[in-house]
């Protein structure tokens, strides 16, 4: 995890007054935002307040209206001519995204191709790597999110959270200089969860650049350098964890942070009737510290009795 | 698991629901075809051995391949990849394309295929009897700065020689079919999850190869299914192209035979007989093209299915 040394270097994503309005009605007014290089920025905020817009504003799956966004220098989807802004083509534009991973809600994964075809697939097509350098490549970060042995199964074979692992693993196989993870457990049983977790945790741990929108608290916590908090299209607090999260000090964030809680504690009661563990819940009640199973079988270390210590 | 005792019920063992009514159609049908077999084998008139003598005659053979089989493969290469790009258009920002290929479909839709044919047979040699490939209004233009009308024409077509061929024929059916697959395309891009483009996006691909990699693959599982239907009405649409009139055409062969010998069912039975042995190979390749294009979705769960393998009941086991 980065320190504040690095807060002097250039960005690799900074956001100035970034506006963005979906038929009139304005959805983001005015964000600002600086990652530097290494840092886990996680954003917060509740359900409609624009954290899923201004992430696809970061690698232009949006158009912004106002504002500014540069990634590692560039300006995204313009070129500034001296103050005058000339939109970039379709093509640059494809250009400035290899840079940039994105992981999705609904992992969003080639349901044609199998695991391995779909980490293949951009650095061969977009990339032109050659077909045995992008297997050798692939199978290896495949191994790395721990499906080593998943690699020739198609995406309706995987369990959610072994879907997701596949994506996180396309999404690096371009060898982006930064990450974006828009609520990517969200769509997960939960006790599908903590795989997820480990593999960004471990993501981060290498110094991975990275902006997550999520809802788990714990990662944020344990993992962000950063917490932004949003609602109703502005930044309302931001900080380190431990300010935002455990000493908010706006009446939103705080409503915010009970229902979550709310929510958390009436999830884990759910996993641990599921799971029929009382004791696998305390402290970390999806597994999250646990790293992937190897063999991808996460999803059944919560049946098993070995992780009840 | 447990053993069958006195208070525990067993092994099921009841008896099937009965359905009287398909022994009576059973019955029914039997009869009918009976009748219909009795009929083609007794009844000299259909002499099967002159319907199997006509389908290989050389002119009807002709006509099979020349007329009907390369009018059909002709016809289906112009409509697929004209009506994928009529869909692509119909589903474009640029308000211009989308209203041509709007136009384009409501147009060719409305023409019956006889009339088209007819018009583009008889009509295209009436209006322009060579046409110039160039650029609009060159000619004049180079009239008018002293260019000879050769230095302006990129190709030159004659088209009242070519009225009569194929390819006339070809390009009516292939401009209409298109129309309809237009829509088919369009259906079946319009399936394919709005995120799988996003995710190509996102890995840095463009619009066009996005569509061609990730969209159109999958669109294809839509698409292959009506566009076997088309195919096999494409078949027996080029019986139509007599109209245009083009001779080399099984079923223009094979009436010209009957009409000539009198012996009508034998001829039109072996027609018959043609477009039944090639739409049942249309048949095998459609479901061909259909495993090719489902891959990865459907049942391939090889091991127990995705439930058993969580709870971890399937085995598989660790490495
Ligand atoms: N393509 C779109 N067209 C119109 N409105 C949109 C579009 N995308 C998002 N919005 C609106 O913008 C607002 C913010 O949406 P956004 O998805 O960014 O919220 P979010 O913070 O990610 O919420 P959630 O936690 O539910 O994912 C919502 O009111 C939504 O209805
Ligand atoms: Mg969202």
């Amino acid at each position: 995890m980065t320190t504040t040394d690095t807060q002097h270097d250039l960005p690799i994503v900074r956001a100035l007054n970034v506006t963005k309005a979906f038929h009139g009605n304005e959805v983001l007014k005015g964000i600002d935002l600086d990652v530097h290089q290494g840092q886990v920025v996680c954003l917060l905020g509740p359900s409609g307040s624009g954290k899923t817009t201004f992430l696809r504003c970061i690698n232009q799956l949006e158009t912004i209206d106002g504002g500014r966004v540069w990634v590692d220098g560039d300006l995204m989807g313009y070129d500034d001519r001296d103050g005058q802004l000339y939109r970039l083509t379709e093509k640059r534009i494809a250009e400035q995204r290899r840079e940039i991973g994105m992981v999705f809600q609904r992992f969003n994964l080639f349901p044609h191709k199998t695991a391995v075809e779909n980490v293949m697939e951009a650095p061969i097509h977009v990339k032109g790597v050659d077909k045995k350098t992008a297997r050798a490549e692939a199978l290896a970060l495949l191994e790395r999110v721990g499906l080593g042995d998943h690699c020739d199964h198609f995406p309706a074979q995987l369990s959610g959270g072994q879907q997701q692992r596949v994506a996180i693993a396309r999404a690096l196989a371009m060898k982006p200089k930064l990450m974006l993870f828009d609520e990517p457990t969200s769509a997960l049983d939960p006790e599908l969860v903590g795989e997820v977790l480990a593999v960004m945790r471990e993501l981060a741990r290498d110094g991975m650049t990275m902006v997550v929108v999520t809802h788990e608290m714990a990662f944020a916590r344990g993992v962000a350098d950063k917490v932004v908090f949003m609602d109703g299209g502005v930044v309302v607090e931001s900080g380190a964890p431990r300010d935002v999260i455990d000493h908010p000090q706006h009446e939103r964030t705080k409503s915010f942070l009970r229902r979550v809680h709310a929510e958390e504690e009436h999830r884990v009661e759910a996993v641990t009737a599921l799971v029929g563990l009382e004791g696998s819940a305390d402290g970390d009640p999806k597994g999250a510290g646990q790293p992937p199973a190897p063999d991808g079988a996460a999803g059944r270390a919560g049946t098993s009795s070995s992780d009840v210590d | 698991m447990s053993a069958e005792t006195a208070d525990r019920p067993g092994r099921i063992d009841a008896r099937p629901v009965r359905h009287p009514g398909r022994y009576v159609a059973i019955v029914v049908i039997a009869v009918i075809v009976a009748m219909m077999v009795s009929s083609a084998v007794t009844n000299a008139n259909w002499d099967w051995s002159f319907a199997f003598q006509i389908m290989k005659f050389k002119p009807v053979v002709n006509g099979l391949w020349r007329g009907t089989i390369v009018g059909t493969v002709g016809a289906m290469v112009i409509g697929v990849v004209l009506g994928v790009i009529l869909a692509i258009m119909r589903l474009s920002d640029n308000p211009v394309l989308r209203g041509v290929a709007a136009v384009y479909v409501w147009f060719f839709r409305s023409i019956p295929r006889l009339v088209l044919l007819v018009m583009f047979g008889t009509g295209l040699g009436y209006l322009y009897p060579s046409v110039s490939l160039g650029i609009p209004f060159a000619e004049q233009l180079g009239h008018f700065i002293g260019l000879s009308a050769d230095a302006t024409t990129v190709g030159h077509i004659d088209v009242a020689h070519l009225s009569n061929s194929i390819i006339i024929g070809i390009l009516g059916l292939g401009l209409s079919e298109a129309a309809y697959m237009a829509e088919i395309a369009r259906a079946g891009i319009q399936s394919v999850d709005q995120g799988q483009r996003e995710a190509a996006q996102a890995l840095g691909m463009s619009a066009g190869k996005s569509m061609r990699r990730v969209v159109l693959p999958q669109a294809m599982r839509v698409i292959v299914p009506p566009t076997g239907n088309e195919t096999l009405a494409m078949v027996k649409d080029t019986s139509l192209l007599s109209a245009i009139p083009i001779s080399v055409e099984l079923f223009f062969q094979t009436e010209r035979i009957g009409s000539t010998t009198f012996k009508i069912m034998p001829a039109i039975m072996a027609a018959v007989l043609w477009y039944l042995i090639i739409c049942s190979i249309l048949a095998v390749v459609q479901s061909f093209l259909e495993r090719k294009f489902g891959r990865g979705i459907g049942n391939q769960r090889a091991d127990g299915g995705l439930r058993a393998r969580m709870l971890g009941l399937a085995g598989g086991g660790p490495r």
